[in-house]
């Protein structure tokens, strides 16, 4: 451009800035990756590498799924379910089924919350059984569960039983069951034969173990909380003895102990309690004395005020710990003694050692049938995974309740 | 805590005690037991579950209770094994089936009771089992007072082997030299191993796993040139195997593992009569009496199989059983060699020869005292 010469034309005194690059994206798919993966080169080398061990992880488990055989556990679903029980009277565990759905339909409807949950779960499953063809009357079994908890939940629901009789029913249940699966003398339709309870087993055998551990264990545990607590010298050692023995012995030997020594601890008249009997006193005594320390933690968090105050109010001692202390107590440690029992309900896989057939036992035998000895690397994995499957849904569903359980009481948003 | 309460919590314990100390598994006969030991003890005798001592023989008590209760294992194939509708079978569990027929004269009256490696001998003693035929190695140890167990005639021998690659040039243990072998830790086989090598100045390296199927597939995949564990466990192995037929299992046994039944010591009339069912079985097939040609020999004029089969002389009351006790054994289960040809023979996925498992006059072990 010349000197001298008027500009010709009019310049923008502010110039545009040199064109740039659009910014980086931060909306869209690319947008988040670049936010929360990308963000760093230290976090792009994390997530690469992530990547590499989810494929590495995927990949094998899509390639073992792909080639797996479940044919074992199909063909093997009656004695997973009950082990060696007499095929001819699998009526029996199927009254005894049908009997804790209607239970279970009826409390659930009558008191909601929690019950609700659970029998929201229990329907699932068996809406989800009744549609498989198991064979047999294991279908129908299913279906007319539903339809009984279903209609338990209506009667319930409109008041139909009261409280005072849904408790009686459960306590009578479990006397029941055991006559049940044991063979009954019926008036009417004569006797059937007696089922030896070394036959029970299966996930039957394995329920029965968690909920008589889990009843019996309960009462017995807040007792030996509160003895431990209590200011006579006899009855704190005692209580501080029995506690520290039994947690300082692994259950198993405690199971072995029950099956070789309980007999000789019973007057001569008691007979030869069978082998069930045995490891559920031992299963009881073991969850009882880690019982009994999770509910002192919840007696030593309750505030000494409301001691006083029960005082205060004149409640006797029964009725302070009644109506005062336990709930409060109780509550604080729900979480605890849930975990507890999901131990509890695994720890009865150790009843696999000493002779007794369930879940876990069954699963051995299983994978030692002749019938897949042709299987290349064996059948252990399928197994091992279907019954590992099982455990968690168990424990998994415990766990869900228990969560609802502690919504339900406030406990935990204090 | 003011005084009432600890009054409460007196009381409480009071219960807690009487609970714990007494009346513990109160709350188990009261629901369990009841029905079950009644009702199981109904048809029985009248005295449930006594110790064999006092009550004479276990032989009484079985007749009464008109039920054999036999120990077996439930994981070995071909030896014990629970089917998917929860029946019993197997090699070891033919035997029991045998001495019900003996003793009961149905070989269908057994309730089989699994018996796990750690509480077998605590059942048979305890009285729970009648007897146990369970891959019991017979040893000094277990046949003396310290474990007290009376043990049967061997039912199988068994040895501990060695699997190796076809293709590897091994013919036996002496090749083996330098060798890598898979073995389960913790086991006999694993002192056996080293015993065998060191015996022959040989060198190897053990590599060492917890449970037998991880062992198998480490030598499967192949991380050693050689397997070992029993001789019966290797032929059930080989059929998990890849490819079954790259691999042989080599001559030399390498240890001895006399499997036999078991009862209570210190119950001779049941130990007898338990044994010679055993013993008649192996007679039988020394004699070529089977369960199909049954009814033919019993009008047999050979004077061993006219008193083996109580035609001839009162061997059966001798032990307390009935004259035709090993009729009834062989016409329901057969003898010896059906036993074995139905549980581990030619036409099983086992197809384990008979080897030292052969009758005497053949070239076996198998040799019982004569019947008469």
């Amino acid at each position: 451009m010349a000197t001298g010469i008027p500009p010709t034309h009019w310049v923008n005194p502010n110039p545009p800035a040199p064109a740039q690059k659009p910014p980086a994206t931060t909306v869209g798919w690319i947008g988040w990756l670049r936010a929360h993966l990308f963000s760093t080169p230290a976090n792009s080398v994390l997530t690469l590498a992530t990547l590499w061990v989810l494929y590495w992880i995927g990949g094998g488990l899509a390639r073992w799924l792909a080639g797996a055989f479940w044919e074992p556990i199909w063909a093997n679903r009656k004695l997973f379910a009950t082990g060696i029980y007499p095929s001819e009277q699998l009526w029996q565990p199927a009254v005894v089924l049908l009997l804790v759905c209607a239970l279970f339909g009826l409390s659930a409807g009558r008191w909601g919350s929690i019950m609700r949950t659970v029998g929201i779960g229990l329907a699932a499953l068996l809406l989800l059984l009744a549609l498989i063809p198991l064979g047999g009357m294991a279908q129908a079994v299913m279906a007319v569960g539903l339809v009984l908890l279903l209609a338990g939940y209506w009667l319930g629901a409109r008041g139909g039983v009261a409280s005072r009789w849904l408790v009686a029913g459960w306590i009578l249940s479990g006397p029941l069951t055991f006559v049940l699966l044991g063979g009954i003398d019926l008036p009417l339709l004569g006797a059937s034969p007696a089922v030896d309870s070394n036959l029970w087993g299966g996930l039957m055998l394995t329920m029965l173990l968690a909920v008589v551990g889990i009843a019996l264990s309960f009462p017995v545990g807040v007792l030996l909380a509160l003895g431990r607590r209590s200011k006579l010298p006899v009855i704190r050692y005692f209580s501080i003895g029995y506690i520290e023995l039994i947690r300082g012995v692994p259950l198993i030997t405690l199971l072995f102990m029950g099956m070789t020594m309980l007999p000789l601890f019973l007057p001569s008249g008691w007979g030869n309690p069978s082998q069930l009997v045995r490891a559920m006193t031992a299963i009881t005594f073991f969850s009882a004395a880690y019982l009994a320390e999770n509910v002192r933690g919840g007696l030593q968090a309750i505030p000494k005020g409301q001691y006083e105050a029960a005082d205060a109010l004149g409640l006797s001692g029964l009725d302070s710990l009644r109506f005062i202390i336990l709930p409060q107590a109780l509550v604080k440690v729900i979480p605890a003694i849930v975990g507890q029992f999901i131990g509890l309900f695994k720890d009865t896989s150790l009843v696999s050692l000493v002779g007794l057939l369930e879940l876990v036992a069954v699963a051995k035998a299983v994978i030692q049938q002749p019938e897949w000895l042709g299987v290349a690397g064996g059948v252990a994995r399928e197994v091992y995974v279907f019954v590992g499957l099982v455990f968690f849904l168990f424990s998994y569903g415990m766990s869900f309740a228990s969560r609802r359980l502690e919504n339900k009481l406030g406990f935990g948003k204090r | 805590m003011n005084k009432r309460l600890t009054m409460v919590a007196i009381s409480l314990l009071i219960i807690a005690v009487v609970y714990s100390a007494c009346a513990a598994p109160a709350p188990a006969p009261a629901a369990a037991p009841a029905p079950a030991e009644s009702a199981a003890t109904e048809p029985a005798a009248e005295q449930p579950a006594a110790p064999a001592e006092q009550a004479g023989s276990l032989i009484d008590t079985v007749k009464a209770r008109g039920k054999l209760i036999c120990g077996v294992n439930n994981q070995i194939p071909g030896f014990g094994n629970v089917d998917a509708n929860g029946n019993y079978s197997g090699f070891d569990v033919d035997f029991c089936r045998a001495v019900a027929a003996g003793v009961l004269g149905d070989a269908s009256a057994v309730e089989y009771r699994y018996a796990s490696g750690n509480d077998r001998f605590t059942l048979v003693k305890s009285g729970e089992v009648d007897v146990l035929f369970r891959n019991t190695t017979w040893t000094l140890t277990r046949d003396s007072a310290e474990v007290g167990m009376e043990f049967m005639p061997v039912t199988f021998y068994d040895g501990q082997g060695m699997m190796v690659r076809k293709s590897s040039g091994i013919a036996s243990i002496a090749d083996m030299d330098g060798a890598t072998i898979c073995v389960q830790s913790g086991t006999t086989t694993e002192l056996n191993l080293a015993d065998v090598f060191r015996a022959q100045e040989l060198e190897f390296t053990p590599v060492v796993f917890e449970d037998n199927d991880k062992t198998l597939a480490a030598y499967d995949e192949g991380r050693c040139d050689g397997f070992t564990t029993d001789k019966s466990g290797l032929v059930s192995s080989m059929t998990k195997m890849a490819d079954p037929s790259e691999h042989m299992i080599l001559e030399d046994t390498m240890s001895k593992e006399p499997l036999a039944g078991a009862v209570f010591q210190g119950d001779p009339a049941w130990a007898d009569a338990v044994r010679w069912i055993v013993n008649g079985l192996i007679e039988a097939e020394e004699s070529g009496v089977t369960s199909q040609n049954i009814n033919e020999m019993l009008a047999s004029e050979n004077p061993t199989i006219k008193r083996l089969l109580g035609v001839e002389g009162e061997m059966g009351a001798k032990l307390g059983l009935a004259n035709d006790f090993m009729v009834q054994a062989l016409t329901q289960v057969g003898n010896y060699g059906e036993i074995y040809d139905r549980n581990l023979g030619p036409d099983t996925p086992f197809n384990l020869p008979r080897g030292v498992n052969a009758l005497w006059s053949q070239g076996g072990l198998l040799y019982t005292p004569p019947f008469r």
